[in-house]
């Protein structure tokens, strides 16, 4: 079906070529065109390769679409020694390329693939836009208008005027507009109607690609274009002088909240136990080798659940990352409460130790964390580019605080918590084992900081310096929000990443953060306990 | 290069300290020529220097099942300066005087460097720098065997500019001495060519950066100029992960905006998903894919040796490889391992580069070398897509630069590092 339909397109499009080229030549004379311009890919040569593009798709072969499509994914291939050119089709037979038909007698071991640079696939991208305006399918229709409107071909013009009478889907008509309006701009002989006409339509896209196209009209048009063109900029300016101040909000939340998340474990370990834990970073690392861990199995015994891997990894670390978080505070920290200097330097030694440990058992290198599809790629939301990891990072950690505010609050673990944390000596005499609530409490802690892990993965190298460059940050939001309430930390933690992304376009990112650092000191001099500071008797304990 | 000295000095110096104590059982003293490999296995720059020192005991081991050198086996002696500057230098001293190594193979950063550079001096032996690094340094007892500016960043911009044509650039790097030099003498290379200044973005952002989005954000913004732009990225090891998935988050393709790096390499791809980076470029003088029968023979041993069929090898490698086969040349011309008689044997000495070429010991300590221009493949290896047509002699001063274009580095005739050829006085 899909093969029958694709011949039909190749078809339609090979006649809809020959009515732009205005060829009514003998399908002979086309088919010899359509040899000796495949020839080019043989020479092996980056400059061959881009002309015989351009040859093979102005041929108006049926065969051309094909061509040109096993080029781009690497199928096309060529014998050295005799200089002729086939095709790898998906099911993985060998054909002519010349012919569409299997070819017999080639040996696979015989051929290279065509080699691409950067050069060749933007030629490939514009012969492919011109090819495939008429596309069945909506989503390459779309593809081949961006195609168009970047590459400007002029010859492209008359394709575009036949797919927008014939296109019903406003999004891709709209889209093959915009392609025609830049087609127009970037021919000479456009008339002043014409031009005037693709300006109010390129003015009206308000990018930044509208913006460039404006800008580089030529030198000698009109005056009224040039007119056009120059309050077109001024508009386009107007409104994406508002976009950037909203996609600079847009970072600063989505620093913020990647801040949060790796600070989030620290406001309890610290903030509510009072330890000042320099292994926090470590727990971080740890649960970024644990999503890690758990994409290596479901690579090697269930490729299908690779897009759940983060959602399977996020329990696990918490379990992991508790435990290991238990297990410290029973063996090291227990002994070491009331007396900061010596907690400071004995997690600091563990810190290192568990890196050191890291690194022999996993070797220094970065490790492989994939992004699950649900999380690559963007979108656009008007002027802004908002790319799909930051938004779930920004969701999840809105979760994570959520979940953690109602643990600490409705229950009796949380009770309890709290409770030995304002005063020891109350809580155990109303029958509260602070010991066990001590360790929890820690592995709490800790376990958060393992999923914080799971998310930082997907933004940052998976290596055992991971929670190295978070754990300073950390400190600095927990203090600046305020020690022992998790409100602060949020708010900290938001004040933080806004701050640093209005800052930087002005100053860069290094003076930004230096910037940030001496207001964090100025704000400390005036209140040394943040800025949601903790009232009553637990200060003092 | 470089990254952030965290200090941890007493702590990482009692550990390094005891781990020397119990590595550096000396065997019988006299019957071995020892090496010192100062390399970091611990610490941030543990990820590209442990390769370094695993390269370095595959070449002694096979220099000894050729019979070792001048009738002695060769010894390695291996120390951990854990990426901390100043422990660079204790355990430089240590090995020259304590350990009485004949020659150094070691350091990445240039901080590093300059940390051990008075130790080499005062004490005369002999260090072997195999990493690319910003120039403007030529000492009497370093032979610096990675490339020079001259031999990777402005082959590199011309390849855009002629074969891109690029006309728009960002020259973007972390905030330290090799990118901020490399970006000085770019800068004012692309200004020679007759490149404006506006259309010229230079961006530094701190060392382990991992939220790009503003800076992407500005590169796509000064990309949709209208000319064709491109990336210059001196940007250190860890922070381009996270740079290269916001390019490909972002949408920016390498056809769109390439990015060409120079700290990026088979081992730094080793471990990333390479999708997002399908065609964006890198300039070295060396690629594992780089077909040729010497490569094919030590790509082939050096997997052998560290029994992992998966182990990549990259450029500061092959510097080691260049630099190890020609101070083996100069110990047999020299007839002895003596520092002095080596220095002097060394410039002119020729050994064969992997990629085909005969690299040379130049009088400024540097060496001959090809240029390529790699794109990404998926596979995490590099598609050669340009070469120099010969071998590019490696500058110790830039000629770019005002303060240093009439400097020379010659160490055999005029026995100085800095001759200025304005005043023909050392020392500039």
């Amino acid at each position: 079906m899909n093969m029958v339909r694709n011949r039909a397109f190749a078809l339609v499009t090979a006649c809809c070529l020959l009515l732009i080229a205005g060829i009514a030549s003998p399908q002979q004379a086309s088919a010899q065109n359509f040899e000796s311009a495949l020839a080019g890919f043989a020479a092996d040569s980056f400059g061959d390769t881009e002309t015989a593009i351009g040859a093979v798709a102005t041929s108006g072969n049926p065969l051309a679409v094909d061509v040109i499509n096993a080029l781009q994914e690497g199928r096309l291939l060529f014998n050295p020694a005799d200089k002729k050119v086939y095709v790898r089709t998906a099911a993985g037979t060998i054909n002519d390329a010349a012919t569409g038909t299997p070819a017999a007698d080639v040996k696979a071991g015989d051929l290279q693939t065509v080699r691409l640079n950067n050069r060749v696939r933007r030629g490939i991208d514009a012969a492919v836009g011109a090819l495939t305006l008429l596309s069945p399918d909506a989503g390459k229709r779309m593809d081949a208008a961006k195609a168009v409107f970047k590459s400007r071909e002029a010859g492209a013009l008359k394709a575009l005027d036949v797919a927008i009478a014939k296109e019903t889907e406003p999004r891709v008509k709209r889209a093959l507009v915009d392609a025609r309006a830049a087609v127009i701009l970037n021919t000479p002989t456009a008339s002043k109607e014409e031009n005037l006409e693709a300006i109010s339509v390129i003015r009206e896209r308000g990018d930044q690609e509208a913006r460039s196209l404006l800008t580089n009209l030529s030198a000698d048009s009109h005056d009224d274009i040039k007119r056009a063109a120059a309050a077109g900029v001024a508009s386009i300016d107007a409104s994406l002088q508002l976009w950037s101040a909203a996609q600079n909000m847009w970072y600063g939340l989505s620093l913020g909240s990647v801040l949060l998340l790796a600070a989030i474990g620290l406001a309890i370990t610290f903030g509510v136990m009072g330890v000042i834990n320099m292994a926090h970073g470590e727990m971080v690392m740890i649960g970024a080798y644990v999503t890690f861990a758990v994409q290596e199995v479901i690579r090697a015994y269930n490729p299908a659940l690779f897009d759940i891997s983060l959602v399977i990894a996020v329990p696990l670390a918490f379990l992991v990352t508790g435990c290991f978080g238990i297990l410290i505070e029973r063996t090291v920290i227990r002994f070491l409460y009331g007396r900061p200097l010596e907690t400071l330097l004995a997690t600091w030694g563990l810190s290192l130790i568990i890196q050191q440990a890291v690194r022999t058992a996993y070797g220094s290198s970065n490790k492989d964390v994939g992004s699950p599809s649900w999380m690559s790629g963007a979108f656009e939301l008007g002027g802004l580019t908002i790319t799909y990891n930051r938004l779930w990072i920004v969701c999840f950690t809105i979760f994570v605080f959520v979940a953690l505010l109602g643990v600490l609050r409705l229950t009796r673990l949380g009770l309890e918590m709290r409770a030995v944390t304002q005063n020891r000596t109350m809580a155990a005499s109303m029958g509260i084992a602070t010991a066990r609530i001590d360790a929890l409490t820690f592995g709490l802690g800790s376990g958060v900081a393992g999923i914080a892990g799971v998310a930082l993965s997907q933004i940052d190298n998976v290596s055992p310096n991971l929670g190295q460059s978070y754990i300073i940050d950390s400190f600095m939001v927990v203090v600046f929000g305020g020690v022992g309430n998790l409100w602060g930390t949020l708010v900290g933690a938001f004040t933080l990443g806004i701050a640093n992304k209005f800052l930087e376009p002005y100053a860069g990112a290094v003076l930004g953060k230096i910037a940030i650092l001496v207001l964090i000191i100025l704000f400390i001099q005036k209140r040394p306990r943040g800025l949601f500071a903790l009232k009553g008797r637990s200060v003092e304990a | 290069m470089n990254t952030n000295p965290i200090h941890r000095r007493w702590l990482l110096g009692a550990t390094a300290g005891l781990a020397l104590g119990l590595a550096a059982l000396p065997a019988k003293a006299q019957d071995t020529i020892k090496l010192g490999i100062l390399h970091s296995l611990s610490g941030t720059m543990a990820i590209s220097e442990t390769t370094l020192k695993d390269t370095m005991l595959f070449l002694i081991d096979e220099q000894n099942k050729k019979g070792g050198l001048l009738g002695k086996k060769l010894e390695a002696v291996v120390v951990d300066p854990a990426s901390n500057w100043p422990l660079f230098a204790e355990k430089a001293r240590e090995l020259i005087s304590k350990d009485k190594v004949s020659a150094v193979f070691g350091c990445w950063t240039s901080v590093s460097r300059k940390s051990v550079l008075p130790v080499f001096k005062e004490l005369n032996s002999i260090l072997f720098y195999p990493v690319q690094y910003e120039g403007e340094e030529s000492e009497r007892n370093v032979f610096y065997t990675g490339a020079a500016p001259n031999q990777q960043a402005i082959p590199a911009v011309d390849y855009l500019a002629k074969e891109e044509k690029v006309q728009r650039w960002v020259l973007a790097g972390t905030d330290y001495v090799y990118p901020r030099t490399t970006n000085k003498i770019l800068e004012a290379y692309l200004k020679s060519k007759g490149v404006k200044a506006e259309d010229i973005m230079i961006n530094y952002t701190p060392f382990g950066h991992s939220d790009w989005q503003t800076i992407v954000a500005d590169i796509k913004k000064f990309g949709s100029a209208g000319k064709k732009t491109a990336v210059v990225s001196t940007i250190n090891g860890d922070a381009n992960v996270p740079f290269y998935k916001e390019l490909g988050n972002q949408g920016i393709k390498a056809k769109d905006i390439p990015v060409v790096a120079f700290s990026v390499g088979e081992e730094e791809l080793a471990g990333i998903d390479t999708k997002p980076l399908l065609g964006h470029l890198a300039a070295w003088n060396y690629f594992e894919s780089i077909k040729t029968p010497e490569n094919d023979k030590f790509i082939k041993e050096w997997k052998a040796f560290t029994k992992n069929p998966k182990r990549v090898s990259n450029d500061p490698m092959e510097a080691h490889v260049i630099g190890f086969a020609m101070w083996v040349k100069a110990v047999e011309k020299a007839g002895s391992v003596d520092p002095d008689k080596v220095i002097d044997a060394l410039p002119g000495i020729k050994a064969p580069n992997l990629t085909g070429g005969m690299s040379e010991m130049l009088s400024n300590h540097h060496i001959t070398k090809p240029v390529f221009i790699g794109e990404v493949k998926a596979d995490g290896q590099f598609d050669v897509v340009w070469k120099t047509s010969g071998l590019v002699p490696g500058d110790a001063w830039s000629k770019e630069l005002p303060d240093s274009k009439d400097l020379v580095g010659d160490w055999v005739g005029k026995k100085c590092g800095n001759f200025s050829t304005k005043t023909s006085k050392c020392g500039s």
